[in-house]
C-alpha cells in the first residue's frame, strides 16, 4: 500500500442512518440507508450492495474498506454488553458505584445514576496491593485469583476486567492475574487496566476497563462476522476501523480495545473538516456537524483537530454533564450537544422556550415525517419557515406533512406565541442555534482560542440549514459547505491516518527529572504504539509525536506541552519549562511566581501519513428539479423571496446572493441575506458575508 | 410580521441570561483548573457569580457548593459598603476571609473584581474558594475562639490596579503553613475575576448593551415571580421540626418553624441550641445559605439561583443560638452543624408536601489527615477527604449510596490521596445493612480504613456526626445505621477533634446510612431479593426487617 489504493469505501453506521462513500480515482458515489440496529453487519452488506451497484464495481476492485460504527456506544447506552466480572483490589470492590461521591445536579433531589456496568455480585476483591510508587505492599494472592476465575466460569461470565490500584505505576499484578484467569477460564476475553487506560484516578481507569470488557465480546464477534462475510463475498482488501481519536486501526486492535471506538463517527467528521481546512487554506476552522440527535463542534487549527483524553458516554436521559460515565481514551476534542433536527421544542413554567436535548430521533421522528411524532422539532421549524420543501425532502423520498406540523405548533407553543407559528418557528431556530453558539464559545474559551477569525465548515444533514445563522451569532464571515456534506463522516474515514496513541502516568518534578528512566519509559511506549500501527501501514512510513501534561506542583489539572522525539537530555528541561509557562499564560492570563512545575502524564503517538485526497471528484447524484424556481421563506426580517438552486446544476465561480436555498439529496444550504454563495473549483460551496463587519443577528 | 419583535426580544433576554450563567461557570472552571487546593479542584468546594451595583446576585456558576454560593450572595453588599464603586479602579481585586462577612470560616476566601466599561463600574464578579491553610490550629473543631483558628483578613484591596499588595500578601504568607499554595489560589481568584470581566464586556459588545442593569432587572423579576408562583402552589401554614446532632461535647438541637405564606417562606430557628464552646458554630450567612438551599431543592430546584429566587425565602435565628453565633465564637468546622439545616427544612416541608420530600440523610464526614512530627523530623503534610454516607430514601425511589448531600462536593480519588500524602486507604467500600430499611431503602454508607504507608503515627482532625443520632426514617421506614469511628486495634475515638492514630494502628470509619421511607414489608420482593443478591442487605436483615423468607 505504498501508493494510494484505487477504489475505497467508507461506511459509517450512525444512530439513525448508515452512510457509505465509494471513491474511485475520479468519482465519488454516496448512499444513505436506515440503520439496521438488529443486524448491523447486514446493514453494511446492504449498503455495500447499493453503492457498488451504483459505481459498477465488484469486490475484487475494492482496495480498502474503512468502517466506523456506533455499535460500541449503543451497547453501553442500551446496556446490551456481555455479562462481565471485575477483579479488583480487595477493600475497593465498589469503586464503580461510589464514583466521585458527587451529584450531577445540586438542587434536584430526584437524581439517579445508571446502575454500575458490573453488578456488585460480579465484582471480586482480590488480595493484593501496590503503593502509589509501584512498590508491592501485599503480593498477589494467586490461589484466590484462580478460585475467582473458576467461579466466573461457573457463573457464565463472558468477559473479565481486571483493575488494581496504582497499576499505572506497576502492572505486574494485573498481568499475572490475567495469565491465571486465562489458564483457568480459557477463551474468555480479559481486559486489564494497565493496558486499556494506564492513568491515575481509579474510578475512570476501572470504568474504562470494565466498559472495554463489557463491549468486547459483542464487538469482537461483530468484527469477526463482518470480516468473514467480506472475505466470503470476495473482498480481498484490508479492513480498517476508525478510532475515537480520528485514526485508523486494524480489526485485531479494535477487538482488543473496542472502547476506543466509541466516538468513531464524530471523529470521522472532524478528520473530514480538517482536510477541508487544509485544502481551502483555512488555518483556523470551526467544524460544525449537525445530525438528527446531536450537533458536534470542534476547533481545528492548522488542519489538526485538538485531541483530548476524557469523554463522557451514556449521559442519563437529560444529557446532563456528569450524569454519564467518564471514559479515559484518546478522543478528538469535540463538544457534542443535544441539538439536532429531531430536538424537541417545549415551554417551561418560567415561560421560556427550550429546544432539546430530547430528540424525536427517527422514531417517532419530527411531526412532519408523519410517523407518529407529535411534538415540534427543529426540522419542523425548518419546514414552517419554508427552508425545507415538503415535496423534495431527502431527494423527494419523504413527503413532509405540513398540516400536522402547524397543528403541533399551535398546540404546544401557544403560551408564548399564540397562533403565530412563524414566530414560533423562528424562535426554535434561534434557540437551537444559540445553544450551538454557546457550546462553541465555551469550548473556545476553555481552549484559550478565538472564534471570530475562523472559517465555519458545515456538514451533516442539518448544519447547512443553520450555518449562516450560527456564523452571525459567532461573528464568523466565511462558511464552507463541502462537497459530500451530508455524509461527511464517511468521507472523513477515507482521509484518516493510521495511528495509535499510548498514554502513561509518570509523575516527576521538572527540576528533578530522572532523564534516563524517562527515556526508557518513552522508548517502551513508542514500541507499544508501533506494534499496533505497523500491521496497518502496509509499508508506509510512520511519524512519532510526543506530548507531556504538566502543571504547577499542587494544582490538579494539566496542560499539554510538546516534547521532542528523541532521548531527552538535561538541556531540554529549561526549554520545556519555557513552553509550559507560555502555554499557561496563554490559557489563564497570569502565571504563578515561584511555584514548581511537574509532569503528570506522557503521551506517544505513532501516525502514518493521512490518506491523500484526490483532486476534484465528480459527484454522482441524480434527480435535480427544474431550475429557476423561487419560494417565500420566513426570516427575522419578514417573508423574503429566495431563489432555489440544485447543487449539481451550479456553475463554478458564479455567485448566488442570499436569501437563497441550495438543495442537494442529503441536505439543504440556506444562504441567508447578507451572504453570497459560490461553488469553488474544489467542488465546495463557500459562503461569504457581504459586509464583513456587520454581524447583524446578535 | 410587526408582532415578531416582542416575542423575539424576550428570547434575546433569555439567551443573555444563559450566557451570564455560562460566563460564571467558566470562571468556576478556571478556578478549578488553576487551584492549588485539592479541596477546590477535586471537590469543587467553591462558588462564582456576577453581581449588579446594588450588590444583588444576578447569576452564578452551576458548579459550586451551597455554603459558598448563598453566603457569597450576602457578602457582596458588605464589600460595596466598604468600597463603593466610585472608589474602585480597573485591576482592583478585593478579598476577605472574615467568617461573619462571608461563608463562616477562615479557610474560605471571597474576592470581588469590578468590571469597568467606558470608565465606570457596571458589574462585579465574585468568587469564594476554600484555601489549603490559613494558619492557627488548622481545620479542626478544637478552637475556643476564632482567633485560634487562623489569620483573619478584613475586606481590603489585595490587588490595586492589577498589582498585588505586597504587604498584605506577606502577612497572609507568613501566617500559614502553605504560603505558596494559599497565595497561588489568591492569584487564581484574581485571574478568574479578570477573565469573567473580559467575557462580560465581549458579550455586552455583541449584544449592544451598555450595562447589565436592564438584564439584571429582567432576571431577578422573572426568578422572583417564578419562585413566588411555586410558593403560592404550596399548602399555607406553619410546621415545626426538631433535629438532634451529636455536637462536640453535647448534643446540638436544631429547632425550626417553617411558615408558608402567600408569597414568602419563613424559617425561624428560635429555640435551637446555644452556641458551642467549640468550633462548630455557624454564622448567620452560612445558616441562610444552607436553609435556603434546602428550600430551593424542595420548592424550586429548576429556577436559577440569584437574588430574585432567594429573596422570597427569609431565614431568622436569634443571636443566642448556634445558628447565629457572633464573633469571636470558634467556627472552623461550622459545616457539621450547618449541614443539618436542609434536613431540618425538609422535615418541616414533609408535613406539607409528603410526596416530594426524602427521609433524613447522612452528614458529610470530612476527615483532615495530618502528619505527627513531634520530633521535628520529616515534612508536614495534610489533606482533607470528603466522604459521604447514604442519602434518605425518596418518595418513589431508594436513597443514593455514598453520595454527597447537602454539600455537593466531590471526593478525592484514593490514588490521588496516596500520591500526595503517605497514607494507604486499605478499605473504601459500601457498608452493607447501613441503608435505613423501608419500602424505599436509604442509601448505604461506606466503610473506610486508613493507615500510614510506613506504619508511623498520624493524626486525624475528626468532624463526624450521626454517630449517636442516625438519620431517621419516615412513614414507617427505619433509621439508617449510625456512624462509628474507632481504631483497628479496637481503641475508641471521639467524633470531633484532633486525635492521633498510634504507630502501626489504623483508623476505621463506618459512615452512616440514609433513612428509609415507608413500611419495609411493603418493599417489592424483587427489590429485597436483589439487595440480598448484591450484598446491600444481608439475608439476616432481609428476614428480620423486610420479612423476606430466609
Amino acid at each position: 500500500m505504498k501508493t494510494i489504493p484505487a477504489t475505497r469505501i467508507g461506511i459509517d453506521i450512525g444512530g439513525t442512518f448508515t452512510d457509505a462513500v465509494l471513491e474511485t480515482a475520479t468519482r465519488r458515489f454516496t448512499a444513505k440507508v436506515l440503520t439496521n440496529a438488529a443486524h448491523p453487519e447486514q446493514g453494511v452488506f446492504d449498503i455495500l450492495k447499493v453503492i457498488m451497484a451504483q459505481a459498477g464495481c465488484v469486490p475484487a476492485d475494492i482496495a480498502l474498506v474503512v468502517h466506523g460504527t456506533t455499535l460500541a456506544t449503543n451497547a453501553l447506552i442500551e446496556r446490551k454488553g456481555a455479562k462481565t466480572a471485575f477483579l479488583t483490589t480487595s477493600g475497593h470492590r465498589d469503586v464503580l458505584e461510589i464514583r466521585d461521591e458527587g451529584r450531577f445536579d445540586l438542587y434536584d433531589l430526584d437524581i439517579e445514576y445508571s446502575a454500575a456496568l458490573v453488578p456488585r455480585d460480579l465484582r471480586f476483591g482480590i488480595r493484593e496491593r501496590m503503593a502509589a510508587n509501584g512498590e508491592v505492599l501485599i503480593p498477589l494472592d494467586e490461589a484466590q485469583v484462580r478460585e475467582v476465575a473458576r467461579a466466573c466460569r461457573g457463573l457464565g461470565v463472558e468477559a473479565i476486567a481486571i483493575g488494581f490500584l496504582h497499576s499505572y505505576a506497576n502492572e505486574a499484578n494485573e498481568v499475572r492475574a490475567r495469565a491465571i484467569v486465562e489458564e483457568e477460564f480459557p477463551g474468555v476475553e480479559v481486559s486489564i487496566s494497565a493496558q486499556v487506560s494506564p492513568e491515575i484516578r481509579e474510578y475512570e481507569r476501572f470504568l474504562t476497563t470494565c466498559a472495554n470488557a463489557y463491549i468486547q465480546p459483542k464487538m469482537s464477534s461483530y468484527l469477526s462476522r463482518l470480516e468473514t462475510r467480506l472475505h466470503a463475498d470476495g473482498f480481498r482488501c484490508p479492513i480498517l476501523l476508525v478510532l475515537s481519536s480520528g485514526a485508523l486501526t486494524t480489526v485485531e486492535t479494535s477487538r482488543r480495545f473496542p472502547v476506543r471506538l466509541v466516538e468513531s463517527g464524530p471523529a470521522g467528521g472532524a478528520v473530514y473538516a480538517a482536510h477541508i481546512a487544509a485544502e481551502s487554506g483555512s488555518r483556523e476552522v470551526l467544524a460544525f456537524d449537525m445530525g438528527g440527535t446531536t450537533a458536534k463542534i470542534c476547533l481545528i487549527d492548522d488542519a489538526r483537530p485538538e485531541r483530548s483524553h476524557n469523554f463522557e458516554v451514556a449521559r442519563n436521559q437529560r444529557h446532563v454533564a456528569g450524569s454519564g460515565w467518564p471514559i479515559k481514551i484518546p478522543v478528538i476534542d469535540l463538544v457534542e450537544i443535544g441539538a439536532g433536527g429531531g430536538s424537541i421544542a417545549s415551554i417551561n413554567d418560567m415561560g421560556h422556550l427550550s429546544v432539546g436535548p430530547h430528540s424525536a430521533g427517527s422514531s417517532p421522528g419530527p411531526v412532519c415525517y408523519a410517523r407518529g411524532g407529535m411534538r415540534p422539532t427543529v426540522t419542523d421549524a425548518n419546514l414552517v419557515t419554508e427552508l425545507l420543501d415538503a415535496d423534495y425532502f431527502a431527494g423527494g423520498t419523504v413527503k413532509l406533512d405540513r398540516a400536522a406540523t402547524l397543528d403541533a405548533f399551535r398546540r404546544d407553543l401557544k403560551p408564548i406565541f399564540g397562533d403565530d407559528v412563524h414566530t414560533a418557528a423562528l424562535g426554535i431556530r434561534e434557540i437551537v442555534v444559540e445553544n450551538m453558539a454557546q457550546a462553541a464559545r465555551i469550548h473556545a474559551i476553555e481552549k484559550g482560542k478565538s472564534i471570530t477569525s475562523r472559517t465555519l465548515v458545515a456538514f451533516g444533514g442539518g448544519a447547512p440549514l443553520h450555518a449562516c445563522h450560527l456564523a452571525n451569532k459567532l461573528g464568523i464571515d466565511r462558511i464552507i459547505v463541502p462537497s459530500g456534506a451530508s455524509v461527511g463522516s464517511a468521507i472523513g474515514f477515507l482521509l484518516a491516518p493510521v495511528a495509535y496513541e499510548v498514554l502513561r502516568s509518570g509523575r516527576y518534578a521538572l527540576d528533578d527529572l530522572p532523564v534516563g528512566q524517562v527515556n526508557t519509559m518513552l522508548a517502551s511506549m513508542s514500541a507499544a504504539a508501533r506494534a499496533v500501527v505497523e500491521p496497518a501501514l502496509y509499508g508506509a512510513q510512520a511519524t512519532e509525536t510526543r506530548q507531556i501534561f504538566m502543571r504547577y506542583v499542587g494544582q490538579g489539572y494539566e496542560i499539554p506541552v510538546p516534547l521532542p522525539v528523541r532521548p531527552l537530555t538535561p538541556a531540554d528541561i529549561p526549554v520545556i519549562e519555557k513552553s509550559f509557562v507560555a502555554e499557561y499564560e496563554r490559557l489563564f492570563s497570569r502565571t504563578v511566581p515561584m511555584a514548581r512545575i511537574e509532569i503528570l502524564t506522557w503521551s506517544v503517538l505513532i501516525s502514518g501519513a493521512g490518506q491523500a485526497r484526490r483532486e476534484l471528484l465528480e459527484v454522482v447524484e441524480t434527480a435535480p428539479m427544474a431550475p429557476g424556481q423561487t419560494r417565500m421563506v420566513i426570516t427575522e426580517s419578514g417573508p423574503l423571496s429566495a431563489q432555489i438552486h440544485h447543487r449539481v446544476n451550479l456553475d463554478a465561480g458564479s455567485a448566488i446572493t442570499g436569501p437563497a436555498l441550495i438543495v442537494e439529496e442529503g441536505t439543504t444550504l440556506f444562504v441567508a441575506g447578507g451572504f453570497t454563495a459560490v461553488l469553488t473549483a474544489s467542488g465546495h460551496i463557500e459562503c461569504n458575508r457581504i459586509d464583513s463587519k456587520a454581524a447583524t443577528h446578535g | 410580521m410587526a408582532n415578531l419583535a416582542p416575542a423575539l426580544g424576550v428570547l434575546r433576554q433569555q439567551i443573555a441570561w444563559t450566557r451570564l450563567i455560562s460566563i460564571c461557570e467558566e470562571q468556576a472552571r478556571t478556578l478549578i483548573r488553576t487551584s492549588f487546593s485539592a479541596t477546590v479542584r477535586e471537590a469543587e468546594d467553591l462558588s462564582a457569580g456576577i453581581f449588579d451595583l446594588q450588590g444583588r446576585m444576578v447569576a452564578q456558576a452551576v458548579t459550586g457548593t451551597p455554603g459558598h454560593v448563598n453566603s457569597m450572595a450576602n457578602a457582596v453588599p458588605a464589600f460595596l459598603a466598604m468600597y463603593p464603586p466610585e472608589t474602585m479602579q480597573p485591576g482592583d481585586c478585593l478579598v476577605t476571609n472574615d467568617p461573619w462577612i462571608t461563608s463562616g470560616h477562615l479557610h474560605d476566601y471571597t474576592s470581588v473584581t469590578p468590571v469597568f466599561r467606558n470608565g465606570r463600574v457596571i458589574a462585579l464578579f465574585s468568587s469564594t474558594i476554600h484555601v489549603v491553610d490559613v494558619g492557627g490550629i488548622g481545620l479542626s473543631a478544637d478552637g475556643k475562639q476564632v482567633f485560634e483558628e487562623g489569620v483573619r483578613i478584613p475586606i481590603l484591596r489585595l490587588f490595586r490596579g492589577g498589582v498585588i499588595n505586597d504587604d498584605v500578601a506577606r502577612i497572609i504568607g507568613e501566617n500559614c503553613r502553605t504560603p505558596l499554595e494559599t497565595l497561588g489560589d489568591l492569584y487564581s481568584m484574581a485571574a478568574a475575576g479578570e477573565d469573567g470581566a473580559r467575557r462580560l464586556l465581549t458579550m455586552l459588545d455583541e449584544l449592544s448593551l451598555p450595562d447589565i442593569d436592564e438584564l439584571s432587572r429582567y432576571i431577578i423579576d422573572t426568578s422572583l415571580n417564578a419562585v413566588k408562583a411555586r410558593i403560592a402552589g404550596l399548602p399555607h401554614g406553619a410546621w415545626d421540626y426538631v433535629l438532634t446532632s451529636d455536637g462536640y461535647d453535647e448534643p446540638i438541637v436544631a429547632r425550626g418553624r417553617l411558615t408558608v405564606a402567600e408569597d414568602e417562606i419563613h424559617l425561624d430557628l428560635a429555640g435551637s441550641s446555644r452556641p458551642s464552646g467549640f468550633g462548630i458554630n455557624v454564622v448567620m450567612n452560612y445558616t441562610i445559605a444552607y436553609a435556603s438551599y434546602g428550600l430551593r431543592c424542595a420548592v424550586a430546584p429548576d429556577i436559577p439561583n440569584n437574588f430574585g429566587s432567594l429573596s422570597p425565602m427569609r431565614i431568622t435565628a436569634p443571636s443566642d443560638t448556634i445558628f447565629n453565633a457572633l464573633s469571636p465564637a470558634p467556627v472552623a468546622a461550622r459545616h457539621v452543624v450547618g449541614h443539618m439545616l436542609p434536613d431540618l427544612v425538609l422535615g418541616c416541608l414533609r408535613q406539607a408536601i409528603p410526596d416530594r420530600v426524602p427521609a433524613e440523610s447522612h452528614l458529610m464526614w470530612n476527615p483532615q489527615y495530618r502528619s505527627v512530627t513531634a520530633n521535628g523530623s520529616g515534612r508536614d503534610w495534610q489533606i482533607y477527604t470528603f466522604n459521604n454516607g447514604g442519602t434518605g430514601a425518596r418518595p418513589d425511589k431508594d436513597g443514593l449510596s455514598a453520595t454527597t448531600f447537602p454539600a455537593g462536593v466531590k471526593n478525592i480519588p484514593v490514588e490521588v490521596v496516596e500520591t500526595i500524602v503517605p497514607l494507604v486507604m486499605w478499605k473504601k467500600e459500601l457498608r452493607p445493612d447501613s441503608g435505613g430499611a423501608g419500602r424505599f431503602r436509604g442509601g448505604l454508607g461506606q466503610s473506610i480504613e486508613v493507615g500510614h504507608r510506613h506504619e508511623e503515627a498520624f493524626a486525624v482532625s475528626a468532624m463526624f456526626d450521626r454517630i449517636v443520632h442516625p438519620a431517621r426514617g419516615v412513614m414507617g421506614g427505619r433509621a439508617g445505621a449510625a456512624g462509628e469511628v474507632r481504631l483497628r486495634s479496637g481503641g475508641a475515638m471521639r467524633s470531633k477533634g484532633v486525635q492521633v492514630i498510634p504507630r502501626g494502628d489504623r483508623l476505621r470509619m463506618e459512615l452512616p446510612g440514609g433513612g428509609g421511607l415507608g413500611d419495609p414489608h411493603k418493599r417489592s420482593r424483587e427489590s429485597v431479593r436483589r439487595d440480598v443478591q448484591l450484598g446491600y442487605v444481608s439475608s439476616e436483615e432481609a428476614a428480620a426487617l423486610y420479612g423476606a423468607a430466609p
